[in-house]
């Protein structure tokens, strides 16, 4: 087994690949970025390196210094996490040459997968079904004007190296598609160095639901079930569950079974995800593969009992995937919400700042896999992903319980973060009886905030007014992280006052 | 921060314990004006044998309040239980009550310091910073005619872009950033007249 693993990333992920080195008894080295010497992951590791300014071009991504800290730091596998490089080929082959495990698949199967367009080829020739649309790039935009006319309006516009909704624009008629190309292009060469964009014919209101396989280095793979990843904001998942209301288990054989032979055509390695659009008929056809860990694993894990992070370092380490597909069973009902530094108020605009209280919720059912503590500065330069809060249950009605409830447990203060949206979807009667695809937050959000948060209690106001007086007189011996501006400037401002008298006050509160 | 006894003055009789100097120990009994999400309240506060009472717009309420942990007070009121958490950022101040969120600002009525914030509509409006980022694009030109809702500049944070929009129709009158640069949340990075 491996004796140290380097992390290339940062923030919750870091984490919690950190937590799964620990738990195997392998040393975890972490890097950061000059922004991040005060993030978590620095404080969970066993070793900590700088590898430069906060521009992730600079440090994150940058493939030579990652490498000298594996060299220096004498790891012998590197974990790349999601985003930044973990699909990156170039990364995986000179973590090769370098004698260095790169935990994930290969560069072969990433070339083969990582471009959307090439993929696609790969699949037409195993007879995956798929969107309609160009297997390639587009030349021209007379050639996409031309596309868009055999396969029908409305169509999408996708960057070939894409993710996260970047250089994508849904285009509804011909008017639109001059600039809807223009735009998605330069985003796509902003975001990923690449302007190429292909087509697809556009499948409204689908679901996003997606198969987690597992592939050892044996020629063994397996699928371990479906997530639904169908509410989506900007194209970015935001909810996920295990499993999809709408798979049975006849569904879910069949998609698993197409996933699997996807892995295959691209012989891929480690953990992967293949994504699918399931239409109102529940057709369902493939639109890209994961090369890599992601975000939602952890509801997979919830209902499988297997942990992801574990068998993926197992399988870079050359063991066979000690189950075979019958074995994997799924039990019980998993949800995700992906807690986002974004302010609600404010058309869910990123927040970043100081968290200057946090209050965590815990109890039966719930798991929270986080990158923030109370006292730190969430910075601006990366994705404002925060933590993750998965509710687990007997069935999906328990889940949304148990999730609900660890809501309202939950409080971070100090920056804006979307759990009240949360608050919205889990009492939404449309969610709870998993009518959804991946229109649904964008209607949702269309209503204003009428009564989600119904006041439950008319005295909600008298005792904020209550409490802010109590505060004020309490004064710096309440106050926790959070700046202090608020009541030290108040009127017959006086010195610190001392531990003890601090003491007396509390005393005098009980 | 207020001061028992001493700016106060009301009452400074009660309980002294044995171990803390004399002028340290006093009754709290203080007056406030707060607004609560611009709403007014007169509150007063009373130490009462070992409890609190307070008066609330003239009106008496028994309240019994823990200190949870800096920023968390744990208050019963009627046998009610509710959890309020504060939030301090930048000067304000915001109380949450279960799951709401109030905006809260605290006066010593006999301060002179008032802090009436009037908005207006009229006149130059500035365009502020929703977030610290960076400002990656300028859309407008200075002296430009633009309507209510036209894109101004785009600042990006997180790598999410965003568009500050002119809230009124107007010229711009000051473009007071440069493409490339960095700015916090609430800085003006524009005047529309």
């Amino acid at each position: 087994m491996f004796k140290k693993i380097l992390i290339a990333n940062r923030g919750e992920i870091a984490v919690r690949v950190i937590r799964a080195c620990h738990e195997m008894g392998i040393a975890a080295v972490a890097v950061y970025s000059d922004v991040d010497r005060a993030s978590l992951h620095v404080r969970k590791a066993d070793e900590a390196y700088p590898i430069g300014p906060a521009a992730a071009s600079e440090s994150y991504l940058n493939v030579q210094k990652i490498l000298d800290v594996a060299a220096r730091s004498g790891a012998d596998a590197i974990h790349p996490g999601y985003g930044f490089l973990s699909e990156n080929a170039r990364f995986a082959r000179a973590c090769a040459d370098a004698g260095v495990k790169f935990i994930g698949p290969t560069a072969a199967a990433m070339d083969a997968m990582g471009s959307k367009t090439r993929a696609r080829q790969a699949m037409e020739r195993v007879g995956i079904p798929f969107v309609p649309g160009t297997s390639r790039g587009l030349e021209s935009f007379e050639q996409a004007e031309q596309v868009a006319e055999r396969i029908g309006y409305p169509v999408m516009l996708k960057a070939a190296a894409g993710g996260g909704g970047k250089g994508m624009r849904l285009v509804h008629a011909p008017t639109e598609l001059k600039s809807a190309l223009e735009g998605a292009r330069s985003e796509a060469e902003r975001s990923f160095g690449d302007s190429e964009v292909y087509i697809e014919k556009a499948i409204i209101n689908p679901r996003h639901i997606e198969m987690q396989i597992l592939a050892d280095e044996h020629g063994n793979t397996v699928y371990l079930g479906e997530r639904e990843c169908s509410l989506q904001r900007r194209h970015q998942k935001v909810v996920e569950e295990a499993p999809s209301p709408v798979v049975d288990a006849d569904m879910r054989r069949r998609m698993g079974e197409f996933a699997v032979r996807v892995a295959q055509a691209a012989a891929y390695t480690n953990a992967g995800t293949v994504e699918f659009l399931v239409d109102q008929q529940k057709n369902f056809y493939f639109l890209e593969m994961n090369t890599r860990l992601q975000v939602e694993h952890p509801v997979t894990e919830l209902v499988t009992g297997l942990d992801l992070v574990h068998l993926q370092i197992r399988i870079a380490n050359g063991e066979r995937l000690p189950f075979t597909q019958e074995q994997i069973q799924i039990r019980g009902h998993a949800i995700e919400c992906r807690i986002y530094a974004e302010d609600p108020d404010n058309n869910y605009f990123p927040s970043p700042g100081k968290i200057t209280l946090l209050l965590l919720p815990s109890g039966p059912g719930i798991r929270r896999d986080s990158g923030m503590y109370e006292g730190w500065t969430v910075p601006m330069d990366y994705d404002p992903l925060l933590a993750k809060l998965i509710g687990y249950g007997t069935d999906r009605d328990q889940a949304i319980g148990r999730l609900t409830r660890a809501l309202n447990e939950y409080f971070v203060g100090g920056i804006k973060t979307n759990i009240s949206l949360f608050r919205r979807i889990l009492s939404n009667p449309d969610f709870r009886a998993a009518k959804m695809d991946t229109g649904f937050l964008d209607r949702l959000l269309k209503h204003q905030n009428v009564s989600a948060e119904v006041q439950t209690d008319s005295h909600a106001a008298e005792v904020a007014a209550i409490a802010a007086g109590m505060f004020a007189l309490l004064g710096q011996a309440a106050a926790g992280a959070g700046e202090r501006a608020v009541i030290a400037d108040s009127p017959g401002k006086r010195p610190e006052p001392s531990n003890w008298k601090n003491a007396a006050y509390r005393e005098g509160l009980r | 921060m207020l001061l028992i006894g001493r700016d106060c003055g009301e009452q400074t009789s009660g309980r002294v314990s044995p171990e803390l100097p004399d002028e340290s120990w006093a009754l709290l009994v203080m007056t406030y004006d707060i607004a609560i999400d611009g709403n007014h309240h007169r509150l007063e506060l009373d130490h009462v044998e070992g409890g609190w009472t307070c008066r609330l717009d003239g009106r008496e309420i028994a309240v019994d309040a823990v200190l949870a942990r800096p920023d968390v007070l744990s208050l019963r009121m009627d046998n009610k239980a509710y959890e309020v958490k504060c939030e301090r950022v930048g000067g304000d101040m915001h109380l949450w009550v279960g799951s709401v969120r109030y905006a809260a600002e605290v006066r010593d009525p006999r301060s002179l310091r008032g802090r009436a914030r009037v908005e207006d509509d009229h006149g130059p409006k500035k365009l502020t910073a929703p977030m610290p980022g960076k400002v990656v694009r300028i859309l407008v030109s200075q002296g430009t005619q633009i309507e209510a809702g036209t894109g101004v500049l785009v600042v990006e944070a997180m790598k999410m872009q965003n568009e500050v929009k002119s809230p009124k129709k107007g010229t711009v009158q000051k473009i007071l950033v440069m493409e490339g640069a960095a700015v916090n949340a609430g800085d003006v990075l524009a005047i529309v007249e």
